[in-house]
This record gives C-alpha cells, structure tokens and sequence, in this order.
C-alpha cells in the first residue's frame, strides 16, 4: 500500500477512478437523454446534454405501440419474453444443475465419472457451437417460436453443475452422516440441510444466467420469427438497422434504456446475497 | 442402554487395504470404554462401524441382542458425537438438537421437554435460538453432545470430540464428559489419540495398533501391566525405556549397563534367553556416584529436561538411551557414574521377536 500521503497521490486515484465512470456512463447517459428528444432534433445533432420534453411521449409510446418501422411489436411485450426467457432459463439451469450436482457428489453410481467428465466437456460446446443440431433438433420436435424452444436448449449447460459440485465437495462429510444418524433420507438431508446452505450460491448463479439469459442475441434470432415472439435485445437491433426511413433514434434509446432495468434490478435486489455466495466460506 | 459386541469384525477396503483385521471386543452394558491408538491404528473406522457409517466387510457387530450389520445407523439407536461437531450450520441450536427427533416422528411437547432438559444439563438455554456460527468451540461441542442426549440412544459414540478444542477447555469438557456418563450411565465408546483423556475418562481402555488390539483393560492395568512393547510405549510419558538383555539366572536379567532384579513369579523367562527389558523413567531411581553400590545398571547423563512437575534425565546406559524421571525437588545433578536402580516389580519383560509381554497371566 501506498504510506505516503501526498496531495498527488491522494487526488490521482481518484482521477483515474471519475476518468474511468465518465467512459462508462456518458453513453448511458446520452442514451437516456436521447430518449426525451424528438426524432428531429436527434437527426439535426441539436440535442444538447440536458433532458428534452418528450419523455413522456416517447416511452409509453414505445412501451405501449412499437417503432412506426420496423417493428410494430410493443417493447413491453418483448420486455416480457426476455423477461420470461431470462427467468426460464436461470430457474432451470438451477433446478438441474443442483439436481445433478447432487447425484455426481454424493450418489455412488456406475460410470459416476464418465458421466461428470461428460457434463464437464459440454462446457467446451457452447450453443455457437452445436447450433446448428441444435436448430434442426427444436426444429424437428416443433418447438420453433414457442418459450420451450427459447430456452431448453441454453438451459442445457455444465457451469452450474460444476458451481453446485465444488460447493458441496466443501460441505463437511460429517454433515451427511450427522443427517444418516438423525434419520434423514437422502431427499431430506438435500432439502433440509444442502439445499439451505446453497442459497447465496443459487442466488449467485441466477443473477449470471438471468443476464446470460437476458442478453441472448444469436439464438433467438433463430429461434423466433413471429414479432410476438421477440426479445428486446433483438428489438433494439432491429429498429436500429433500417434501410429506407429514418432510424427513430430516440424510440431505439428509450428501448435501450428499457432492456437495461430489469438485470439491473436483478442485480440490486441480490448484490448482498450474489457477493456473499461468491466469498462466503463459512459453512 | 445396551451392550455392544464385536465378532471377528473386519474393514477391507475396495483395493484390498485392511484397515481393521478381526477385532473380538465386548463392550459392557453402561461402560465407558475408550478406543485407544495411534492415527491409522483402525479406530475411528471400528467406531463408524458400530454407527453403521462404514460396511462391516466381515464378522458382526451387535448393539444389545441384535446384530446390525445391515441396519441403518438411524435405526441402530445410536447417537455420534463428530470431531468438528458437524452441527447445521442454518439451524438454530434449538432445531439441531430437535432435528433427529423429528425425524423420527416424536410428538413436539416431548421434543421441546428432552431439549430443554438436555440444554439445561449442559447450559446452554440461552444460546438456544443462535446459530452455531455465533457460538465459541466449547459450546459448540456442548450443542454436539445435547443432540446425541435429546435422542436417549442405547450407545453413544464419540469420534475424538475434544481435539478441536483448545488445552484448557479439552480438560474442562473432559471432566464434563466424564460427569455425564456418571448421570447418563449410558453404554459410550470414544475414540482418541490422546492416552491421558483415555486413562481419564475410561472404564475400559482398548489400545488398537494398526487394525489389531494390543490390550484391553482398566486404564491402570494397561498402564501397570502393559501386554506388550507397543501398549509399554504408547502409554506413559515419557515412553517406557526398552533396553535389549538377556536372563542369566531365574531372577536376574543382564543389560549392556548392568544387572537387574526381575520378579521370576510373574515373568516367564528361562535362562539363556534373550529379552526387551521395560523400565518407566518414573520407576527408576537415580543413585548419585557418591551413594552407588554394586548392581544396578551405570549411567552416563547427557542433558536434562525440566518439565516443572518432574525433571527428565537423558542419558546411556551401555551406549543405548534411556530417560530417568526425578521429581523436581531432586537437587543432584546428573553425574557420570551414576547409578540406576529398580524394583523388581518394575522390570517387564518382553519377547524381542512378537512383542509380547513375556507376562505369566494375564495380570
């Protein structure tokens, strides 16, 4: 640590530090005062750095009736598929990857190994990867434009098995046999006991899928063709590339600010338990 | 309340490592017997056997008249306390103790009633609704120990419950422990590396050495009258002095430093034969040049330890070591040409070759 406390050394850190948020949030917050102008004054550059008055306007516009352009789908509509996407896919990759978690660490079944190295070398095939059979395999069960389609296939993955699996190798064994003494099943002893100190991991591993889920661009680009089906993060592009009128810029920002709040929300609401399942280790 | 009895049990494990080789114990009904031994000595493995957290590879184990081989370790009536207490770390000290109970389905007023009771015999009422993370490494084990009373087993079973604690509270909760046996009066095997919580505490020692018993006794007996080299070493401290000789008449046995007097109506020794010759430090006297007469075993010092209570000499006797323990108001110093003397009913004999002790009976 630096000692020496001189005015240099005191003012420095903190330069860098403000240098480092304006780059960070001057964007963010251009976009939201972009969001309050008029398409017109966006195109002539008149906008300044301060509010305009037509925010109002400009969001339940958006929220409630889509872009004039390209596409006429309500940005609360697909606010609500991501929403429901994001919340799909965190939910069911925590549902299964504790479940099978839970099998590989405390089951002694045949090929336990084969199959945890088999869960492990997934995690080298992201959906890039295998997206073509992928495709052809929601395709073929007909699952294209539905939530199932959406989300079972990213549900699939090994990152939280293997977060679940290194949290309970750190459970102390004596718990277990605590639980076999006092006449606790195995089901028991993961409701009663496992599954109590796994929540700040649950917690953790929802706020990075819920994100992971939020921001899928390629997949449901895919997947969806029906504007009722869309995600907003695919909304955005599309309103954002238009060939022959006018990109209604502030419409674009106002759906970019909104496709921000819910992972924020996310966030806020769980920091504590998210940084407590990160560090934690007392068990 | 039950016995506990051992048949020819054995551990192998899977990769063919026996870590129990065939042990016969009985384990009377309300005794408190201490599983003694070295780590790796099989211990704690013959202990989560009885609690049916490890297979019986061969051989029986019965708790009272039924054998429970193949019973799970809930239904065996047994109660565990763990070294790192393993209490559950989200419930409250109230719900760890009940937990057990409700599993089996106990009505809730008696539920409250036992934990209430057991948390008063152990005082530990008013930690009742912490969390055990909120709690120091005492009362921690105390929590342990409430939730195998809560259950009232036939046997309860303790995995070397006091070595996380510190020095002084070990003593403190060793005591404790030994007073609740006295109130529970109920059949305990505990497990531990430590001979002075084993003397302490124990009815009956069981001194295991590499998955073998050695000896089984009262804590005095497997100290006074060790049934071989390694119960002779592992118990008393400092370890007992193992000096090679050879018997030259039927009471006398020859050592590189000298001669000594051995008592030929216990020992089975005949002439001509050749012996590990045990000697506690704290049975030698230690006989300044000035006094020494003839016989005995000569001494050459080498340094001191003052342990305070006693003060340890270190030295040869014919070229091999040997300790000689003086209470510490002894003021002679250690001198070359000293002389060693014992009694003869300190001199044990021990077969070089098995081991053994070359003791007549077994007492």
């Amino acid at each position: 640590m630096v000692e020496r406390s001189t005015l240099f050394s005191r003012v420095l850190p903190h330069a860098i530090l403000l240098l480092g948020v304006f780059i960070v949030a001057f964007p963010v917050y251009l976009a939201i005062i972009a969001s309050t102008h008029t398409a017109a004054d966006i195109i002539n550059g008149r906008f300044g750095l301060l509010p305009g008055g037509q925010a109002i306007e400009n969001y339940s516009r958006i929220l409630f009736k889509g872009t004039s352009g390209t596409t006429r789908e309500p940005v609360l509509n697909m606010m609500l598929n991501s929403f429901a996407m994001a919340t799909f896919i965190a939910t069911g990759k925590i549902l299964i990857s504790i479940l099978s978690a839970f099998a590989v660490v405390y089951f002694r079944f045949p090929f336990r190994r084969t199959i945890f190295w088999l869960i492990f070398i997934t995690l080298m095939l992201p959906v890039e990867v295998r997206i073509y059979p992928t495709f052809k395999i929601v395709a073929d069960l007909g699952l294209l434009d539905t939530y199932a389609g959406l989300t079972v296939p990213l549900i699939a993955s090994a990152t939280g098995t293997l977060l679940f699996r290194q949290f309970f190798m750190t459970v102390p064994d004596e718990l277990l046999e605590a639980s076999k003494i006092d006449g606790a099943g195995p089901m028991k002893f993961f409701w009663d006991t496992l599954l109590p100190l796994s929540l700040t991991t649950c917690a953790a591993l929802f706020v990075i899928q819920f994100i992971y889920g939020w921001n899928q661009y390629l997949w449901p680009l895919l997947i969806t063709t029906k504007d009722s089906m869309q995600t907003i993060v695919i909304g955005i592009k599309k309103m954002i590339v238009t060939q022959d009128a006018l990109t209604e810029w502030q419409l674009a920002m106002a759906t970019a600010v909104l496709a921000m709040l819910p992972p924020v929300a996310v966030v806020v609401i769980m920091q504590r338990l998210f940084v407590k399942g990160l560090v934690e280790t007392e068990k | 309340m039950a016995s506990v009895t051992l048949e020819h049990v054995k551990k192998i494990y899977p990769g063919g490592v026996e870590a129990v080789k065939g042990i016969d114990l009985t384990i009377p009904n309300g005794s408190f017997t201490v599983l003694l031994g070295p780590s790796g000595c099989g211990k704690s493995t013959l202990l989560r056997m009885i609690a049916g957290l490890e297979r019986i590879s061969e051989g029986t184990c019965k708790i009272g008249d039924r054998i429970v081989n193949e019973i799970e370790p809930a239904e065996r009536d047994i109660a565990m306390v763990f070294q790192n207490y393993a209490l559950y770390p989200h419930m409250s000290v109230y719900d760890n103790m009940a937990y057990g109970l409700r599993n089996r389905g106990t009505p809730k007023d008696e539920i409250e009633r036992r934990v209430r009771e057991a948390a008063t015999m152990l005082a530990i009422t008013e930690y009742l609704d912490r969390k055990p993370r909120a709690l120091s490494g005492g009362q921690r084990q105390r929590v342990a120990m409430g939730r195998a009373i809560v259950r009232e087993p036939q046997v309860f079973l303790f995995d070397e419950p006091l070595s996380n604690l510190d020095a002084k509270l070990r003593i403190s909760m060793r005591l404790e422990i030994r007073r609740l046996h006295n109130r529970l009066k109920a059949t305990s095997i505990f497990v531990t590396h430590d001979q002075i919580e084993a003397m302490t505490l124990a009815d009956q020692v069981v001194v295991m050495n590499s998955g073998r018993i050695e000896q089984v006794g009262r804590p005095t007996d497997v100290y006074r009258y060790p049934a071989s080299k390694f119960v002779a070493t592992f118990i008393g401290t400092p370890p007992m002095n193992l000096l090679p000789g050879r018997i030259i008449s039927n009471d006398t046995v020859e050592i590189a430093g000298g001669k000594l007097p051995f008592d030929a109506t216990r020992f089975a020794a005949e002439k001509g034969k050749d012996v590990e010759v045990g000697l506690r430090a704290e049975e030698i006297m230690y006989v300044p040049p000035a006094a020494a007469s003839s016989g005995g075993l000569a001494f050459d010092p080498e340094f001191v330890e003052e342990l305070g209570p006693n003060r340890l000499f270190h030295g040869t006797t014919g070229g091999i070591p040997i300790v000689v323990s003086l209470a510490a108001s002894a003021t002679s110093e250690p001198k070359k040409g000293a002389q060693l003397l014992a009694e003869q009913e300190a001199v044990h004999l021990f077969d070089p070759a098995t081991g053994k002790s070359l003791r007549k009976s077994a007492r």
